[in-house]
C-alpha cells in the first residue's frame, strides 16, 4: 500500500506519454510533497538548515572561533551578537551556522552507510531465509541489544573520534534496524509473482534481490532513512556532549552545550540556542518522515 | 401507503473527491425496490454498483459525497437523516452483506457474541432471548450444530460458513432490506451454489427485499426478480430477469452476455465476443450515451447528441432501456449451445507427461516440543496427465485441490516429491527452475494469476519484456527494442505502452504484458495459472481469445488452470478435474462435460450459476467441508462428500481408474455404464427449448 505513492514522489513517473525534463520533474516531486502539510513543513525546515549551512561562510557575522573580548562581560544577546556569545566570547549564531555543516554531512552519510549495509543484510536474510536468515537476524539482534552509548564510547575511545569514525559507528549500529525493515519487506515481496517470473527466466539471486525486490521496498525504507537521519543528529549531539564527538575547537552543537551547560542558571542562552538548533533539525526530519508516510498511506 | 416502494432512489448523484478534482461517479440514478423484491445490479467493475449500495447505507467514506437526490427508505430520506437516526435503521431495518466475510466479522469475538449483539443493541433483547434467536438463526442458515458454532471464533470456520454467519447476522433483526455486495465472489463454485440457494430460500421465508450486487450474471439470474444493468454510474437497462436474459435490448447488456463463456460454448463453434475498450473514467463524461465509444451500434449524431432517456420496450412496462436504437436492433439470440462433436486435427504426441506425480509438503519442524507432531501435507497424490502438443489442457477444481501446486511443479518453482514430469522427453519434475538449462527454461513459461503482482511495479513494461527477451533469447540490444514492439503487437497493445509503468495499466493490459513476457522466449508450453480469474468478463473474453490466437499462430501448448468451468469448457481440448490432489476425471473436453461424469464433476457442473432464468437443473449440493489436506480419507478422497457414495468400499479402498473410452478416465468405484444410467446431461439447453 505504502509503496506506490512514495515511489511516485521519488520517480515521479510521468503520466503515460509526456516525458518531463529534469527540472519539471523535480518541481512535480516537490508539488507532491506539498500535498501533506507535515512533509511540506519538514522539508522546509531541513532545506532552510541546508541553505544556512552552505552559506555559513558568507552569512556568519563572525569567524566561528573568534573571541570578542569586549562581549565577555555581557554575553547575552545584543545588537552585535544576535544570539549572544559564549563563555569565551565566541558568537553563538556564527558557531551554530558553522556547526550545522558537519552535522548535515555526517548524519546523512551515516544513514546512507546504514541503508546500504542494512539493505544488503536484510535482503539476504529475507530472500534466503532458513539458516542464513537466522544467522543474520541473530547477529543484528545482538548489536541492537547492546547499550549503544557504551558501545560508542568504547569504539570512539579506542579509535579516536573523527568524522569518519562517527560515520562508521553510526553505520554499524543503525544497519541492523534497516536490515530488520528490509528483511520484513523482502519476506513479503519475494512471494510476488514477478519474482517467480524472474526465476522462470533464470535470473541470479543478486539480480532478483537488487533489481526486483529492493526498488519495491524503497517506500518504507526512505521514510525510515529520514527518521534515522533525525536520530543521528541527536546522537551526534550526544557524542559531542560526552566529549567524544567531532573534535574541537571547530563548532559542534553538542560540544557547545557541553561547554556551557554549567552556566545554565546564569546564562541559559549559551546552552539553549544550540539545543534549539538540534531540536529544530530533528523535528524537521521527523516531520518529513511522517509526511512521507502519510503520503504513502493515502489512496 | 402500500403503493409506495420500500426503497425509492430518486436522481441520486454521488461524487468522489480526488486530487484531480471531483469525480461524478454517479450522475443521476433512480431505482426503486418493492417490499420482498430482489433487484440485481450487474456491470463491470468500476461502473458504480458498490457506490450505489454504499450510498444507501451512507458508508461512502471520506472521499465520497452524495451531491443530490433522495434515497427514500420506508418513506424517510436517508440522505438527510442524522447519524443517530441512521444507526437505528442500519442493522435493524437495513442490513448489508459484504464480499469478504472475514472482514465483516470481529476476529477476537465468538461468532455467537457477534450475533447476539444485534438483537441486544437494536431491540434491547435480554442475553438469553438473543442467544435463543441466534441459535435459531444459525439453524436457518443451515449450519450444522448451531450451539457449537456459537462458541467458535471466525477463523475456525470455512469461508462458506463465515458467509452464512454474516448472512445470519444481517437477517437476525428481520430487516426490510438486505443489501448484498458480491456475497459469493470469493467462494468456490459448490459453496457459492449453496449460498445462493440459501439466499433464495431465506428471501421467501423472511420477506426481506434484496439489493443484490454482482458481476456474475449467473448468480443474479438465480436470486433476483429484476435486474438493473449499470454502466458508468447509470442504469442502462432494467427489467425482469426473464426480460433481461431472454431479450436484452441494450448493446452493453448484450455485450456482457456475449462475452460470457458458458458451459455449452466451445471455442470452435461460438467465439467469445469481448466488449472493446474498457470502462472509461468518470472524469470526462461525454454528451449522450456513456457507452457510445465502446458500442458497435453507435450512430453519430443520434447517440451522442444529448441525454438518453430510458424508454419502455416492446410494450412491457417494466423493461426500460437507455438506448436510442433499442427498438431498431434485431432481437438478441443466445449463441449456439448445442455441443456436437467436432472434427479436429489428430492428436500430436504429448509434450508434457505427468506420471505418478506426488508432492508432499513437510512441516518446517517435524516435532513440536509441545502438542502433537505436525502432519505433512499431501498436495498432489499420484497424478497422471498428459498435455498434447498444440492443444490446451485445462486443469479445473476448487481451491485446495492441488491445481496450483501442479503448476508450480511444472514450472520448477517447486519440485516433485516422487514421480515425475517429462517435458519433450526430458525429466523435469525433480529439477528446480535454477537447475534447468536455459533451453528448458525457454520451453516452458508461465502466466500468473494476479495482474497486480505479475509485473514489477518499479519496472516499465518495455523493461519487463526486454529483460525476458535478453535472458531467454540472448538478443543483442538493437534487436530487443524491435522484439518488444513486435511482442506488444502480438498481444494487441500499442507500442507506446513500453514506456509505461504497471500502475498506469488496467488489469487486462497487465495480463497481456505478462503474456507477452511469457512469449518472449517463444515457448513450447505456457502454463497459465488462473490468468483471467481476476478480470472482468468483458476483458476476460479478450484475453481468452488472445491465448487462443497465440496458440493457433505459434503452435503453443497451453496448460490452463482455472476454477471457472465455463472458461474451461470454452478453451480446453482436454480437461482434468482435480480433487484434493488427485485427478478425479480426465479426458477430452466434450467427454468430460457429458455423462458419464465423475460424481465430483457432476456436482461441480450442477453448481455453476447459469445466466438463464429458465435453466433449471437438479442441483447436487455437496454436504460438509472439504477435508483438510492432512486428513485425506484412506479410500476415495471424495468419499466424505460424495452424493453417490456406494458404501464402505469408498472409505477404505482407493477407487480404480476406469478407462471408459480412449479419451476418458474416471477414478470411481461405480462402473462407467452404471454412472451413465444414473446421470442426466448437465450441459446444453434443456430438452424442448430452442
Amino acid at each position: 500500500m505504502s509503496t506506490p505513492v512514495i515511489a511516485d514522489v521519488l520517480s515521479a513517473s510521468p503520466p503515460a506519454t509526456t516525458r518531463l525534463r529534469p527540472l519539471a520533474r523535480w518541481r512535480r516531486r516537490i508539488a507532491v510533497l506539498g500535498a501533506s502539510r507535515p512533509a511540506a513543513v519538514g522539508l522546509a525546515i531541513v532545506l532552510v538548515w541546508i541553505v544556512l549551512a552552505i552559506l555559513a561562510p558568507a552569512i556568519a557575522p563572525y569567524a566561528p572561533n573568534a573571541s570578542d573580548l569586549t562581549a565577555l562581560g555581557h554575553p547575552t544577546p545584543s545588537r552585535a551578537h544576535w544570539l549572544g556569545t559564549d563563555h569565551l566570547g565566541r558568537d553563538i549564531m556564527s558557531r551554530i551556522l558553522w556547526g550545522a555543516r558537519p552535522v548535515l554531512v555526517v548524519a546523512p552519510l551515516a544513514v546512507l552507510g546504514a541503508a546500504a549495509l542494512g539493505s544488503l543484510l536484510g535482503l539476504t536474510a529475507g530472500y534466503y531465509g532458513r539458516w542464513v536468515g537466522v544467522v543474520i537476524t541473530r547477529a543484528c539482534d545482538i548489536v541492537l541489544s547492546f547499550p549503544v552509548i557504551i558501545l560508542y564510547m568504547i569504539i570512539l575511545a579506542h579509535f579516536g573520534s573523527s568524522a569518519w569514525n562517527i560515520i562508521g559507528v553510526l553505520t554499524l549500529t543503525k544497519a541492523p534496524i534497516i536490515a530488520r525493515i528490509v528483511r520484513g519487506m523482502t519476506l513479503d515481496l519475494r512471494e510476488r509473482e514477478y519474482v517467480a517470473a524472474a526465476k522462470m527466466r533464470g535470473e541470479s539471486a543478486l539480480y532478483i534481490m537488487l533489481v526486483e525486490i529492493l526498488p519495491n521496498a524503497r517506500g518504507p525504507l526512505i521514510v525510515d532513512m529520514c527518521l534515522r537521519t533525525g536520530y543521528n543528529v541527536i546522537i551526534i549531539g550526544v557524542l559531542g556532549f560526552l566529549g567524544i564527538g567531532l573534535p574541537p575547537p571547530d563548532p559542534d552543537w553538542g560540544g557547545m552545550v557541553k561547554d556551557t551547560y554549567g552556566m545554565m542558571m546564569v546564562w541559559p542562552h549559551m546552552a539553549l540556542f544550540p539545543c534549539a538548533a538540534i531540536s529544530s533539525l530533528v523535528v524537521g526530519f521527523n516531520l518529513l518522515a511522517v509526511g512521507l508516510r502519510e503520503l504513502g498511506l493515502r489512496d | 401507503m402500500t403503493d409506495a416502494p420500500l426503497l425509492d432512489v430518486r436522481h441520486l448523484a454521488v461524487v468522489y473527491s480526488t486530487r484531480a478534482g471531483e469525480l461524478p461517479v454517479i450522475p443521476d440514478l433512480s431505482l426503486s425496490l418493492d417490499a420482498g423484491e430482489a433487484l440485481g445490479l450487474v456491470g463491470e467493475s468500476g461502473c458504480g454498483k458498490s457506490t450505489v449500495a454504499l450510498s444507501i447505507v451512507r458508508y461512502l467514506g471520506r472521499a465520497g459525497r452524495i451531491r443530490g437526490g433522495q434515497i427514500l427508505f420506508e418513506g424517510r430520506d436517508l440522505t438527510t437523516l442524522s447519524d443517530s437516526a441512521l444507526r437505528a435503521i442500519r442493522g435493524r431495518r437495513l442490513a448489508m452483506v459484504y464480499q469478504d466475510p472475514m472482514a465483516s466479522l470481529n476476529p477476537v469475538m465468538t461468532v455467537g457474541r457477534q450475533l447476539m449483539e444485534v438483537p441486544m443493541i437494536h431491540e434491547g433483547a435480554s442475553a438469553h432471548a438473543a442467544r435463543e434467536r441466534a441459535i435459531a438463526m444459525l439453524g436457518e442458515v443451515k449450519l450444522a450444530d448451531p450451539a457449537g458454532v456459537m462458541e467458535r471464533y471466525p477463523h475456525q470456520l470455512s469461508g462458506g460458513q463465515q458467509q452464512r454467519i454474516v448472512i445470519a447476522m444481517a437477517l437476525i433483526a428481520g430487516p426490510a432490506l438486505l443489501i448484498m455486495d458480491e456475497p459469493t465472489t470469493g467462494l468456490d463454485v459448490t459453496v457459492e451454489a449453496a449460498v445462493l440457494d440459501l439466499v433464495r430460500e431465506l428471501r421467501q421465508r423472511h420477506r426481506s427485499a434484496i439489493l443484490f450486487i454482482s458481476h456474475n450474471l449467473g448468480s443474479v439470474a438465480r436470486v433476483c426478480d429484476r435486474v438493473g444493468v449499470m454502466y458508468r454510474g447509470e442504469i442502462v437497462e432494467q427489467g425482469t430477469v426473464r426480460q433481461i436474459f431472454a431479450n436484452p435490448r441494450h448493446p452493453y447488456t448484450r455485450g456482457l452476455l456475449d462475452c460470457l463463456p458458458a458451459l455449452g460454448r466451445d471455442k470452435r463453434q461460438s467465439p467469445l465476443v469481448p466488449i472493446p475498450g474498457q470502462v472509461e473514467s468518470a472524469m470526462s463524461r461525454p454528451v449522450g450515451c456513456g457507452f457510445a465509444r465502446r458500442c458497435a451500434h453507435v450512430e453519430s449524431g443520434r447517440c451522442t447528441a444529448g441525454p438518453i432517456a430510458a424508454v419502455m420496450v416492446d410494450g412491457e412496462p417494466e423493461h426500460r432501456v437507455a438506448c436510442v436504437r433499442a427498438g431498431e436492433l434485431p432481437r438478441w439470440r443466445r449463441r449456439a449451445s448445442d455441443v456436437a462433436p467436432v472434427e479436429r486435427d489428430a492428436d500430436a504426441g504429448p509434450v508434457i507427461d505427468v506420471h505418478h506425480l506426488t508432492k508432499v509438503y513437510e512441516p518446517r519442524r517435524r516435532r513440536r516440543r509441545f502438542g502433537r507432531a505436525r502432519p505433512s501435507i499431501r498436495a498432489l497424490a499420484d497424478v497422471n496427465l498428459a498435455a498434447v502438443r498444440r492443444q490446451t489442457l485445462a486443469i479445473v477444481g476448487e481451491s485446495g485441490c492441488g491445481k496450483s501446486t501442479l503448476a508450480k511443479v511444472l514450472s520448477g518453482i517447486e519440485v516433485a516429491t516422487s514421480g515425475g514430469v517429462t517435458l519433450d522427453g526430458v525429466e523435469v519434475g525433480s529439477l528446480a527452475v535454477d537447475a534447468r538449462s536455459a533451453a528448458l527454461r525457454r520451453k516452458l513459461q508461465m502466466v500468473f494469476q494476479n495482474p497486480d503482482s505479475t509485473l514489477n511495479p518499479s519496472h516499465t513494461v518495455g523493461y519487463a519484456i526486454a529483460r525476458a527477451l535478453r535472458r531467454l533469447r540472448g538478443r543483442a540490444p538493437v534487436d530487443v527494442s524491435v522484439g518488444v514492439a513486435r511482442l506488444l503487437e502480438v498481444v494487441k497493445l500499442a507500442p507506446g505502452m513500453a514506456a509505461r509503468k504497471p500502475h498506469h495499466l488496467s488489469g487486462g493490459e497487465k495480463q497481456r504484458v505478462a503474456i507477452a513476457r511469457a512469449l518472449a522466449g517463444d515457448p513450447d508450453v505456457i502454463v497459465a495459472d488462473e490468468p483471467v480469474s481476476a478480470l472482468d468478463v468483458s476483458v476476460q473474453a479478450a484475453v481468452i481469445n488472445l491465448l487462443n490466437e497465440i496458440q493457433a499462430a505459434h503452435g503453443t501448448t497451453l496448460v490452463f488452470i482455472s476454477h471457472d468451468l465455463g472458461v474451461v469448457r470454452y478453451l480446453a481440448d482436454h480437461v482434468a478435474v482435480m480433487y484434493l490432489g488427485t485427478v478425479a476425471e480426465v479426458g477430452r473436453v466434450e467427454r468430460v462435460f457429458a455423462p458419464p461424469y465423475h460424481p465430483y464433476t457432476e456436482a461441480l457442473l450442477s453448481a455453476v450459476p447459469v445466466p438463464d432464468p429458465d435453466h433449471d437443473v437438479a442441483r447436487i449440493l455437496l454436504e460438509g467441508p472439504v477435508p483438510r489436506a492432512d486428513e485425506i480419507p484412506r479410500g476415495c478422497p471424495f468419499a466424505t462428500r460424495c452424493p453417490r457414495r456406494v458404501g464402505a468400499i469408498c472409505d477404505d479402498t482407493p477407487p480404480p481408474v476406469q478407462q471408459l473410452a480412449r479419451d476418458l478416465r474416471i477414478a470411481c468405484h461405480i462402473p462407467g455404464p452404471e454412472l451413465l444410467r444414473l446421470q442426466a446431461p448437465l450441459v446444453g439447453p434443456p430438452p424442448g427449448r430452442r
